[in-house]
């Protein structure tokens, strides 16, 4: 009986600890999740420290709320349900707005729009029109926006193919296997200016799909509506556009 | 050979690779006991649910396995779990999908297996651990399975070796194994020759261990035949 | 859950077309593969080491190494070399559809090689002794007699490996083909419906399965038909030097 009594007691003692420590940090921080694979919005340099676009959104936008933020890695699979199992309190990872996800978790207002763009070899003479892509082979990442996009609109005259992943569809293009690939632009933005990247360049104008990439947060969290504010206020007060300008050259909010 | 760096990221793979074969193997294990156990029986629901269970795994292919447990599994789940209550969300990942959808490949195979074996086993043994007295699980356990066990080896050992293949179709869910961590390198080296050659030897090495713990597997189970090997 | 009947029926179509390239695929690369895996096994059951050795390193290859390795070895491995873009080959390896081809029939041909070996070691030695006997040539005997009975022997075995086949096709769709797993995923990426979809795509595969089964049977019913003669019982007083001891044992 004893015996029983001081394992209870010991296990009490435990879970207060533990409760305790939880509700310490749920109390001062704001723990954001991201993924770390996503360049160049969100990666993993080589001494292991996230970086990238999000990584600095989700910095200054816990500046401007005077918040004390940490940030950590999650891989995407289990990134809402880690979200929902209160491992950290919201999702910074180029995360589009769609109604599916919006019946789990709630979004803040956008903190930047996706749009489409194709890719073709430097100098080459596709005129990237419904006209001008006809019969020639166009790639894309399949399940994404840019492969339903071609599915949708081009399908009947192009012949689409579709890649597991995006860096096959980077392989093909480079060999000749593709005349043109269409992606989402940022990323591709990024690929273009690496060295894998030399050679190929965007084709004609960007195709606006109305993508809005947003903050997830748990259903009804008050951190949506200080989200969106702190949003309004980095973009307002020049701190956007100076990370948005360490990226890239152009506007993506 | 050049890896460029990337030796550590295949490294890593790999034992991702010996981590989801492992747990499949053990899951798989459990289903072609269960499997063999049921086609056995003397019950003909149980008879017809393993029949069903081996002859439509034997014609699926393993990709359209991985592939449906792991875009299609939560929704099932969830769908399951609802009907008791339960509404939270409920995701699977590459990995739970890979070892759900190798261990079911591999205990269809190995319900065969596990079949033949335990068919050879002659009654008399069963008569004889009950007319010890033992307990007809007891008997299961102490004088049945170590000889099925030791039939069953070579078999398993064959099966064993097209899981470890199988298991390269979860990469294409985004698991982080020895091919997607080559396509990795690859993406950043741009040559795809060198690092899927790399990859292959690999899994040559895997097998040919496999191949090799089979074999003393089987001397370790077969106390008779050991002392004629020398 | 809801279930979506309807998209199974208004895509069926397009899944039938997926089916018709998987079954393009495995009877193509069985073929290729039936023809490559005769001399590898001819060569596998040689006596001469240094014949033995070449067919048994290709074997041991492609026996252990995935077949998603080797696929993605022909398709983007091959593009790695200048030297490969730049000639006579890269028309039909610019193609996914004959790289797919060239992966599959490369390993069936392996595991095929194999099975015709063990074939042909297991033909009776008395069958060849005997046309030896009746002053056959090597090539002779090989066309007459060790082929056709491999061939038969093989068959149950062979049956089983075009299955195996059969469900390997499905990584076509890994190299952008739309094959029957290609499509169902191609839709899915569309519909969101991935149970419906791989569920018919499922259903069409052990519809493919069965007939390849069937078409087995018929075929080593026809093959081995001597098996299926019913002998007259041997009567009881016959001269025991006229015994047939094969046909005693049945």
């Amino acid at each position: 009986m004893m015996k029983i009594r001081k394992v209870l007691a010991a296990a009490a003692l435990i879970a207060g600890g533990l409760l305790t420590a939880q509700m310490a940090t749920a109390g001062d921080k704001i723990r954001i999740a991201t993924e770390g694979a996503y360049a160049p919005f969100n990666m993993v340099d080589s001494s292991g420290e996230l970086i990238g676009f999000d990584v600095e959104i989700a910095k200054a936008l816990c500046a401007q709320m005077q918040a004390d933020c940490e940030i950590v890695a999650q891989d995407w699979d289990g990134i809402i349900p880690g979200l929902r199992a209160r491992k950290y309190d919201a999702i910074v990872a180029s995360m589009s707005i769609t109604e599916e996800r919006m019946r789990v978790v709630d979004f803040s207002e956008k903190y930047y729009s996706n749009v489409l763009a194709f890719v073709t070899p430097e100098g080459s003479d596709i005129v990237v029109t419904k006209e001008g892509l006809k019969g020639k082979t166009v790639g894309a990442q399949r399940a994404t926006i840019a492969g339903q996009y071609l599915e949708d609109n081009l399908g009947d005259v192009v012949n689409v193919k579709l890649y597991d992943t995006q860096d096959n569809a980077y392989l093909d293009l480079a060999t000749g296997r593709l005349d043109a690939l269409l992606s989402d632009k940022f990323p591709a933005y990024d690929w273009l200016r690496s060295d894998d990247g030399k050679g190929f360049a965007f084709n004609g104008e960007d195709i606006d799909i109305n993508d809005e990439i947003g903050i997830a947060v748990r259903k009804g969290d008050s951190l949506k509506n200080k989200f969106s504010a702190a949003i309004k206020a980095i973009v307002a007060d020049g701190t956007y556009a100076k990370i948005n300008e360490k990226y890239f050259p152009f506007s993506i909010y | 050979m050049d890896l460029q760096g990337f030796g550590h990221l295949l490294i890593s793979g790999t034992w991702v690779t010996i981590q989801l074969a492992l747990s499949s193997l053990l899951v798989g294990l459990v289903f072609g006991l269960t499997g063999a156990a049921a086609k056995l029986s003397k019950n003909p629901i149980a008879r017809w649910l393993a029949t069903g269970y081996t002859t439509l795994v034997r014609g699926l292919p393993e990709l359209l396995l991985v592939l449906t447990i792991y875009f299609g599994g939560s929704q099932l789940l969830m769908w399951i779990a609802g009907s008791f209550g339960y509404t939270e969300y409920i995701e699977i990942g590459p990995f739970v999908a890979g070892v759900a959808a190798l261990s079911i490949a591999f205990g269809a195979y190995a319900t065969e297996v596990f079949r033949m074996a335990m068919m050879e086993i002659p009654q008399g043994q069963w008569e004889s651990g009950l007319a010890c007295g033992m307990s007809r699980s007891r008997t299961f356990f102490r004088i049945i399975l170590p000889q099925v066990w030791r039939l069953a080896i070579p078999g398993l050992g064959n099966l064993f070796q097209v899981l470890l293949k199988d298991t390269a179709l979860v990469s294409v869910v985004g698991l982080n194994d020895i091919m997607r961590q080559s396509q990795v390198a690859i993406s950043s080296t741009k040559e795809p020759f060198t690092f899927f050659m790399v990859a292959a030897c690999i899994y040559l090495l895997l097998t040919a261990a496999t191949t090799a713990f089979t074999m003393f597997m089987e001397r370790a189970a077969n106390p008779a035949a050991r002392g004629n090997r020398g | 859950m809801t279930w979506e009947w309807d998209v199974i029926w208004k895509y069926f179509p397009r899944l039938l077309e997926g089916a018709w390239l998987t079954m393009e695929l495995v009877l193509i690369s069985g073929l290729i593969g039936i023809a490559l895996a005769i001399p590898l096994a001819l060569m596998r059951a040689s006596k001469l080491p240094w014949i033995k050795a070449l067919p048994f390193t290709y074997i041991y290859f492609f026996r252990g190494t995935p077949l998603l390795v080797q696929i993605f070895l022909v398709y983007y491995g091959a593009s790695q070399f200048e030297v490969v873009r730049e000639s006579f080959l890269w028309p039909v390896l610019k193609q996914p559809y004959w790289c797919a081809i060239i992966a599959f029939s490369l390993n069936t041909a392996a595991y095929s090689a194999e099975l015709f070996r063990s074939a042909i070691q297991a033909i009776p030695v008395g069958e060849i002794e005997a046309a030896e006997a009746m002053g056959m040539s090597k090539n002779v005997q090989i066309r007459r007699i060790i082929m056709p009975r491999a061939f038969g022997i093989a068959l149950p075995a062979y049956g089983n490996e075009v299955i195996l086949m059969l469900k390997g096709s499905a990584l076509a769709s890994t190299i952008t083909l739309l094959d029957l797993t290609g499509m169902a995923r191609t839709i899915i990426a569309r519909t969101y419906t991935p149970l419906e979809m791989f569920l018919a795509a499922g259903v069409v595969y052990l519809a493919i399965s069965a007939l390849i089964i069937a078409l087995f049977r018929f075929m080593e019913y026809r093959f081995n038909r001597y098996q299926y003669y019913h002998h007259a019982d041997t009567p009881a007083d016959l001269d025991p030097q006229l015994r047939d001891p094969h046909i005693d044992q049945k």
